[in-house]
């Protein structure tokens, strides 16, 4: 399928001062989604994301319309967040797929937590992410696209499911799901949670901070609590383990950034419980993606190196079982 | 043996990557390019530290569990332990072994990874 040319006859459709597009290329090097930047020729600076011909939804991926309209469903909360522009239908020849605004920032993490263009901005950070969740779970339940349920039970077993389908023997992960099972918080009103909230998925600008929440793809309604967590999930700091939100905050600046905008308060014990249940997640995930490869079903050296990032997980489970009250 | 996956599969995964003639310019596999590199040095690290990492994990799970047997073997009966509640997720002797385990696993998968620095540093 050719990208560029099927963005070029779109272009008419997005913008009346349009004629074609310009400057389309290829961002991501991830394989289940792909995202393009490109221009129009009036100027307006555009993203497109795409799921690639072929490939297999993840099993808890919702479709690209849905992830557009939850994108407007925030937006109308008032959370930063890429203003959606269309979305794709079959004539328009990009398969499934919607076009965004480009937002200028950053969103490699790495940058974000180290490069000194970030440092007028990385003290607030950690309370706007705060602020931000606050907002994101303040959407109305009404509108939304058909979205699933989950408390921390059922994430456990979800995942737990899937870790017994795979023939690894993992003693670690033995011990966190009995570990987190007896530990589980009462569950509370399902919320909008954005899902993948995390250092990586966030567009920060040097001035403005944090300028637009991405990658929706894995949204459904559950605990508030889970998305801080997962933003506190080691493998996501970028190696500045000391500053457990996304590798840029304190704890309390982001519980503190929440509660002020009307999040209401969470203690740290429910934000940690998510947090090391986020370490398990991702530790399972590794296992899922590396099995496409065992499978033969995406042979690449990224799908069978991914499963050895499973140890990441576990030495930070190890720690978290062993420094938790 | 480490699996998810083995050296041996990384291995055949690298001989596919080298034997793919993609145009080195593009941006999905100069991706690629790089963590064939990661894994490249992660086999080297595994040839050198591998079979201590294994054996070391073996005599614990041995102690641990009170009965001899093969790596593989062991570590199965661990995880059912946990599974059926024999051994409790939190029991400091299994904490010692976890720890101990994950310490040399990280060595061989991801030696710069900041957990490691977290798990020694408090």
């Amino acid at each position: 399928m050719n990208i560029p040319a099927a963005l070029a006859r779109l272009a008419p459709r997005l913008s009346k001062r349009a004629t074609t597009a310009v400057n389309a290329r290829r961002l991501s090097g991830g394989a289940s989604l792909e995202t393009w930047a490109f221009d129009l020729d009036d100027g307006t600076p555009l993203i497109l994301r795409r799921r690639p011909d072929g490939a297999a939804m993840r099993e808890t991926a919702a479709p690209l319309a849905h992830e557009a309209a939850l994108i407007v469903a925030a937006a109308g909360a008032g959370a930063p967040v890429p203003v959606v522009e269309h979305i794709c239908d079959p004539e328009d020849g990009l398969g499934e797929a919607f076009v965004m605004r480009r937002l200028e920032g950053e969103t490699l993490g790495k940058r974000i937590v180290r490069d000194a263009a970030f440092d007028a901005v990385r003290p607030g950070l950690a309370h706007r992410c705060g602020a931000v969740l606050a907002q994101i779970h303040s959407a109305s339940p009404d509108g939304l696209p058909p979205l699933a349920t989950s408390d921390a039970l059922g994430e456990l077993a979800r995942y737990e499911a899937v870790y017994r389908q795979h023939d690894a023997d993992r003693p670690t992960f033995e011990a966190a799901f009995r570990w987190l099972e007896a530990a589980a918080p009462e569950p509370v009103t399902p919320v909008l949670v954005h899902g993948d909230f995390r250092n990586g998925n966030l567009m920060v600008h040097p001035e403005q901070g944090l300028v637009g929440v991405l990658d929706w793809e894995l949204a459904h309604l559950g605990d508030p609590a889970e998305d801080l967590g997962w933003i506190c999930v080691n493998s996501w700091r970028f190696g500045q383990w000391r500053k457990p939100v996304g590798g840029f905050g304190d704890y309390q600046a982001l519980l503190d950034g929440y509660a002020a905008a009307g999040g209401g308060e969470i203690p740290l014990s429910r934000l940690q419980f998510w947090q090391a249940l986020g370490s398990l997640k991702w530790g399972v995930m590794c296992l899922m993606m590396y099995s496409s490869f065992a499978s033969g079903a995406d042979p690449s050296i990224e799908r069978a190196m991914i499963g050895r990032r499973v140890s990441e997980t576990e030495i930070d489970l190890v720690r978290l079982m062993e420094v938790m009250a | 043996m480490i699996t998810c996956p083995t050296a041996a599969e990384l291995q055949a995964a690298l001989i596919a990557f080298d034997g793919d003639d993609a145009g080195p310019t593009d941006p999905r596999r100069v991706f690629l390019a790089r963590v064939a590199d990661n894994a490249r040095a992660l086999l080297d690290r595994e040839a050198a530290l591998g079979e201590a990492a294994e054996a070391g994990e073996c005599a614990r799970l041995a102690a641990l569990l009170g009965v001899q047997g093969d790596f593989t073997d062991l570590n199965r009966q661990l995880c059912d332990a946990l599974r059926s509640g024999a051994i409790g997720p939190r029991d400091p002797a299994l904490l010692a072994h976890l720890r101990a385990t994950a310490i040399a696993r990280i060595a061989i998968d991801q030696p710069g990874y900041c957990g490691l620095e977290a798990l020694l540093g408090d």
